[in-house]
C-alpha cells in the first residue's frame, strides 16, 4: 500500500515536470525571434569565439521579454562573441567595484557625471571610433557635453530629463514651476527624491531662476554658501513631504497616494501605463538632462570586441529596440526619424519646445563637496525630528532595566541566604 | 486551550502571509504595477519562462544558498560544540563577540570591507579579477556562521555534558560519543541554523553586490531593476516557488498521515487477529 | 582525593583542548574573514580621504546622536514586540505533534524566501492611505487610519522581517523541555503563571537570548525597511551609512559611524548577557 502511494507521488511529480516543460516549450515557440537587419559592409565576425563582460543597469536592455528582441542573444548570433552580463543598481556601486579593482568589465554604462569622474581618475579608455562607425547617428545635442567634451571616451546610450509628475485629479490646473513642490496645498502629497543630487537640483534650479543666474552655477557648484541656500530651501519643504523616495515612487503615484513627484521622464511613461490620470511637465525654471553613456574601462580585457558591442548598440534596428524598451529619450537620429518608433510623436518625452527647455547636465563634484552635501542632506532629513520623546523613553527603559537587574540580584542574594 | 492556540496560530499566519497574498495577487496583474490591479492575466508567467537571465540567476542563487548553508552548518556546529567546551569564560566571550560582528555591521560595511580584503588578497597573490563565484560563496558563509552558532549553542547549553562522558565511560570513543549522543540532542538547533543560513543567503543583496563579478544571483537582478520598474515576473517566480513548497508540504503531510493511519490500522487489525486467535 | 582532583583537572584540560581543536576551523575562518575586514573599517574610521590619521570622522558623529538613539530605540521596540508575539507561537509549535512541528516551521520560514524588496512593496500596498487595509476598514464604515510613513510602519516591517529569527531558536530549545518538569511543578501547587515564571521561561532562556541577539543586532543596522515604510521622519543609522558609502562616497565617515554603532550594540548586548547570566545562574 505504502509503495503504491509513493509511486503515485512520483508520477505526480513527473507529471508536474512534464507540464512545466511543455508550458516552457509552448511559450518559447511563441517567442519567435524578431529579425533585424544589420549594416552589411562591416566585419561583424572579426572577434568570433571571444567573450566580453558587460556591466549595465538592471532592466536596461531588451532581454527578449514577451517575444521581443533579445539584444545579447542577437549580438552573439551575429558576431560569435559570448556576453557575460551583470547588472548594478547605481553608479556608485559600479564605480567602487571598478576603482578598487578585482573585476574586469569590458563595457559599462555610467551616467554623465560618473563618466567625468572615471575619466578624471583614469578608469576609462579612449575609444577607437574606427571600430564604431555607427557613432555618426548620435544627435548633435548629445555631443560635446561637458562630461566628455571631446567625445573621446563615451557613446550616449539613453537620455532623459527630470520632470514634475502630477496627478491631474489631485492637482488643479497645469503646474509649470518647481514651486508646486513647495505648495502647502499639497502638504503630505509631495514626493521628493531620496538621493541628494536630484533633491538638491529641484531647490537649486528654483533659486537660480529667482536670482536670474545660470543653472550651472548653482547645480554644479562647489561653493558651500550656495549649497547652504539650497539646503535651507529643502528644509523649508521637509514638513510638506510625504516621503523621500526612489523606486517606491511607482507604487505611490500609480495608486494615487501622492499628488506630485519629481522623477525621470522614461519612468513617468511606465507609471502612466498604469494610471492614466498622471501627467508630466518640464518646469519653466529648467531641469536636469541626464545621459547614460557606454564606455570601456581600463580593466577591460577585450577592447576591440567591446567596441564592436558598442557599435552594435548603435545599429539603427537595435537602437530602435532599445528606445522602445527603455521609454527614455534616444540620442539616435535614425531612430528619431523612424516612423516605426512608437514614441516618435510622444509630446511628453519629446516636447515641442524641447530646445527652449533650459537644461543642465550634472558634473562631477569634488569629494569635499560630496561630503558637505552629504552632511547637509542628513541635516535636512533630520530637521524637525523631535528626538526628545525618544530620549526620554530610552532613559526610562534604561532605568527600568537597571532596576530589574538590581532587584533580581537582591532576590538571588535572599535565596542564597535561605540556602 | 486548544482553540486559543489555534486562533493564535491563525493570527500569526495572517500576519506572515498577508503580504505574500498581496504579492501573489499582483503576479496576475496585466499591468506592471504592484499597487493598482488592472485585470487578470498570465502575462508575467509567460515572461518569466522566457527570461533566461532570471532562470539562470535562480539557479545561481540556489547553488550559493545551498552550498553556503551546508558549509556554514558544518563549520558552525563544530565551532559551537568547541566553544561550549571552553573552560575559561573570557575565551568564550571573546569568540562570541567576534561571532556577533557580521550581524552588527550594516550590510554595506561588511560588503565593502570584504571586497577590499579580496582585492588586497588578489594583489598579494597576483590574481586578476578575483571577484566571482568563490568570493561570493566565502562572503555568504561568513555572514551565515553567526546564525548557525547562535542556534546550536542554546541546545548545547540544554544538553547535559555528562551524557557524553557517560557514553565514553561505557566504552564509546569521543567521536562515537559525539555522533551517538550529542548530535541527536542538538539536532533541532542544527536544523534551525541551517534553515536560517539558507534563508539569509537566498535573500542577500548588498554583500553579494560587492563580492561578485558576473556571477549574478536573483536578488542582484531584482534590486538592479529598481532604476526602472521591478517586473512582476519576480512576483510570478515567488508565487511559483511558494506554490511548489506548499505542494511539497501538503504531499509529505498526506503521505505521512496515510502511512501513520495505515500503521495504526495494521496494529488494530493485528490486535484483533490476536484476539481472534485467542 | 588529591589524585581524583588532578584527574579531574586533567580531563577538563583535555576537554578544553578538544574544544579549541573543534572550533579551530571556525577560529581561523573568523580571523581571516571577520576580523581582518574589520581592520579596513578601523583604518577608514581613523583616516581621511588621503590616508592621514585623524579623529575628525569620530568627532563628526555628535551630529548623529539623535539618529543613533532613534535606531536603537526602534530596534529595541521591534525586538520586544517580536519576543512577545513569537514566544507563544514557539510554545505552541513545541507542544504540537512531530509532523505539525515540521509544517509550522516551514510555514514560519517560507515568507522569508520571497524577496525582501517585493515583500516591502506588498507592505506598502497594504498600509497605504489608499491601501488594502484602509479600504477594508472604510468598507465597514470606520475612519481610515494613517499608518504608512510612520514609526509604526517601520516597526511592523522590522517585526515581520525578523520574526522567524526569534521563533526558531526559542522553539528549538523548547521542543526538548521535559513535560514532566511542568507537570511536577503543577503537582507541587504552581499555578499557570508560576509554572511559566519559574519553570518554562528560565528553561527556555538560552533560546530567548539567541533570539534577541539575532533580532536586535541586525535590526539596529538594517536599512531599506525604514526608507520604504517610514516616511520623512524615520531616517535610521543603516540608511545613513548606506548613503555615506554610496552617494557621498565617504568610506571614512561611513566606517566611523558603523564602528561606533558596533560599540553601542556591544554595550547593549553586554547588558543583556549580564542580565541573562544572572538568571541562568539562578536556576542552576
Amino acid at each position: 500500500m505504502k509503495k503504491i502511494f509513493f509511486d503515485g507521488r512520483k508520477s505526480l511529480v513527473k507529471r508536474l515536470v512534464a507540464l512545466t516543460l511543455t508550458a516552457m516549450a509552448v511559450v518559447s515557440c511563441m517567442a519567435f525571434s524578431v529579425s533585424a537587419d544589420y549594416t552589411q559592409d562591416f566585419d561583424w565576425r572579426k572577434y568570433e569565439g571571444t567573450t566580453i563582460n558587460v556591466y549595465n543597469w538592471g532592466e536596461y536592455i531588451p532581454d527578449g521579454a514577451e517575444g521581443s528582441f533579445d539584444l545579447n542573444k542577437a549580438f552573439t548570433e551575429l558576431t560569435g562573441i559570448e556576453v557575460n552580463y551583470a547588472m548594478y543598481d547605481d553608479n556608485e556601486t559600479m564605480y567602487s567595484k571598478i576603482s578598487n579593482g578585482g573585476v574586469s568589465f569590458d563595457v559599462v554604462i555610467p551616467s554623465d557625471y560618473m563618466v567625468e569622474r572615471m575619466i578624471s581618475e583614469g578608469l576609462l579608455q579612449k575609444l577607437d571610433f574606427n571600430n564604431i562607425p555607427n557613432y555618426k547617428y548620435i544627435a548633435d545635442r548629445y555631443k560635446n557635453l561637458p562630461y566628455d567634451p571631446e567625445n573621446a571616451y563615451s557613446v550616449p546610450y539613453a537620455a532623459g530629463m527630470v520632470g514634475i509628475i502630477y496627478n491631474t485629479k489631485m492637482v488643479e490646473g497645469t503646474p509649470d514651476s518647481w514651486s508646486i513642490m513647495w505648495d502647502e496645498n499639497y502638504s503630505g502629497k509631495i514626493l521628493q527624491f531620496r538621493n541628494s543630487r536630484d533633491a538638491f537640483l529641484t531647490a537649486q534650479v528654483l533659486i537660480a531662476d529667482q536670482k536670474g543666474v545660470e543653472l550651472d552655477t548653482y547645480v554644479n557648484t562647489n561653493d558651500t554658501a550656495l549649497l547652504d541656500e539650497a539646503a535651507a530651501k529643502l528644509e523649508e519643504q521637509r514638513p510638506l513631504v510625504q516621503s523621500y523616495v526612489m523606486d517606491e515612487v511607482y507604487n505611490k503615484m500609480e495608486s494615487g497616494e501622492a499628488a506630485v513627484a519629481a522623477y525621470y521622464t522614461g519612468d513617468y511613461l511606465s507609471m502612466k501605463d498604469v494610471n492614466d490620470d498622471l501627467s508630466i511637465v518640464y518646469p519653466k525654471e529648467g531641469t536636469n538632462l541626464f545621459v547614460d553613456a557606454a564606455c570601456i574601462p581600463t580593466c577591460a580585457r577585450n577592447k576591440e570586441a567591446a567596441e564592436l558591442y558598442i557599435n552594435f548598440l548603435l545599429e539603427p534596428d537595435v537602437a530602435l529596440e532599445i528606445a522602445e524598451f527603455l521609454y527614455y529619450q534616444t540620442p539616435h537620429t535614425a531612430v528619431l526619424e523612424n516612423d516605426e518608433y512608437s514614441l516618435k510623436d510622444n509630446k511628453e518625452i519629446y516636447p515641442d519646445n524641447m530646445d527652449e527647455i533650459k537644461t543642465v547636465t550634472y558634473r562631477h563634484q569634488s569629494s569635499e563637496t560630496l561630503d558637505y552635501v552629504g552632511k547637509l542632506w542628513d541635516d535636512v532629513r533630520q530637521s524637525g525630528n523631535n528626538y526628545t520623546t525618544i530620549f526620554i523613553c530610552f532613559a526610562v527603559a534604561i532605568v527600568v532595566i537597571v532596576v530589574a537587574v538590581i532587584v533580581s540580584k537582591q532576590q538571588k542574594k535572599k535565596r542564597n541566604n535561605y540556602d | 486551550m486548544k482553540t486559543t492556540s489555534r486562533v493564535y496560530t491563525a493570527l500569526i499566519m495572517i500576519f506572515l502571509y498577508a503580504p505574500i497574498a498581496v504579492l501573489i495577487f499582483f503576479s496576475f496583474n496585466s499591468s506592471k504595477s504592484n499597487a493598482v490591479f488592472e485585470s487578470f492575466s498570465l502575462r508575467w508567467y509567460k515572461e518569466l519562462f522566457n527570461d533566461t537571465q532570471i532562470l539562470q540567476a535562480l539557479k545561481n542563487t540556489l547553488i550559493i544558498a545551498g552550498l553556503s548553508a551546508l558549509i556554514s552548518t558544518v563549520l558552525g556546529t563544530a565551532a559551537a560544540v568547541g566553544i561550549d567546551m571552553y573552560r575559561k569564560k573570557w575565551q568564550k566571550s571573546v569568540v562570541l563577540t567576534v561571532t556577533n560582528f557580521p550581524m552588527m555591521n550594516p550590510d554595506i560595511v561588511t560588503g565593502v570591507s570584504m571586497m577590499l580584503l579580496f582585492v588586497f588578497a588578489s594583489k598579494l597573490l597576483n590574481i586578476n579579477g578575483i571577484l566571482g563565484f568563490w568570493t561570493i560563496l566565502i562572503a555568504h558563509i561568513t555572514f551565515n556562521l553567526p546564525y548557525v552558532i547562535l542556534s546550536v549553542l542554546p541546545k548545547l547549553r540544554q544538553t547535559d555534558p555528562h551524557l557524553a562522558e557517560a557514553a565514553m565511560d561505557l566504552g564509546c570513543t569521543p567521536v562515537k560519543a559525539f555522533f551517538k549522543v550529542v548530535l541527536p540532542a542538538i539536532r533541532p538547533g542544527i536544523v534551525t541554523g541551517m534553515i536560517m543560513a539558507f534563508t539569509l543567503s537566498l535573500d542577500d543583496f548588498i554583500i553579494s553586490n560587492f563580492t561578485t563579478e558576473t556571477f549574478q544571483t536573483l536578488p542582484l537582478q531584482i534590486y538592479s531593476m529598481t532604476k526602472k520598474h521591478v517586473t512582476p515576473s519576480i512576483n510570478a517566480l515567488s508565487t511559483l516557488i511558494f506554490a511548489t513548497i506548499l505542494l511539497l508540504l501538503i504531499l509529505s503531510n498526506v503521505t505521512q498521515s496515510r502511512a501513520e493511519s495505515k500503521l495504526n490500522k495494521e496494529i488494530r487489525e493485528g490486535k484483533k487477529q490476536k484476539r481472534g486467535n485467542n | 582525593m588529591k589524585n581524583n582532583n588532578s584527574a579531574k583537572t586533567q580531563s577538563e584540560k583535555k576537554r578544553s583542548l578538544s574544544g579549541i581543536l573543534l572550533s579551530s576551523p571556525y577560529l581561523v575562518w573568523s580571523v581571516i574573514f571577520i576580523v581582518a575586514p574589520l581592520f579596513f573599517v578601523v583604518y577608514y574610521a581613523f583616516t581621511d580621504r588621503n590616508g592621514n590619521f585623524t579623529f575628525d570622522n569620530i568627532s563628526k558623529l555628535g551630529d548623529y546622536t539623535g539618529i543613533f538613539i532613534h535606531s536603537i530605540w526602534i530596534g529595541l521596540i521591534s525586538t520586544v514586540i517580536c519576543l512577545v508575539i513569537a514566544y507563544p507561537m514557539a510554545y505552541i509549535m513545541a507542544r504540537s505533534g512531530a509532523r505539525r512541528q515540521k509544517t509550522l516551521m516551514m510555514l514560519v520560514m517560507l515568507p522569508m524566501w520571497m524577496n525582501l524588496l517585493i515583500r516591502t512593496y506588498s507592505w506598502m500596498t497594504l498600509l497605504q492611505d489608499t491601501g488594502i487595509i484602509n479600504n477594508l476598514i472604510s468598507a465597514i464604515g470606520l475612519p481610515r487610519i494613517h499608518m504608512i510613513d510612520t514609526s509604526f510602519a517601520v516597526v511592523v516591517g522590522m517585526v515581520y522581517n525578523f520574526f522567524p529569527y526569534m521563533i526558531l531558536p526559542i522553539y528549538s530549545v523548547m521542543s526538548k523541555i521535559d513535560n514532566n518538569l511542568v507537570e511536577a511543578a503543577q503537582d507541587l501547587g504552581c499555578n499557570k503563571l508560576n509554572v511559566f515564571r519559574k519553570v518554562l521561561f528560565p528553561l527556555s532562556l538560552p533560546g530567548v537570548v539567541s533570539g534577541i541577539t539575532m533580532v536586535f543586532v541586525p535590526s539596529v543596522s538594517t536599512f531599506y525597511i525604514a526608507g520604504k515604510l517610514g516616511g520623512p521622519s524615520n531616517l535610521l543609522i543603516g540608511d545613513v551609512v548606506e548613503t555615506q558609502f554610496k552617494a557621498s562616497n565617504n568610506y571614512n565617515l561611513g566606517s566611523a559611524i558603523s564602528l561606533v554603532l558596533m560599540v553601542l550594540i556591544l554595550i547593549c548586548m553586554a547588558v543583556m548577557n549580564k542580565f541573562a547570566d544572572d538568571d541562568t545562574n539562578m536556576i542552576v
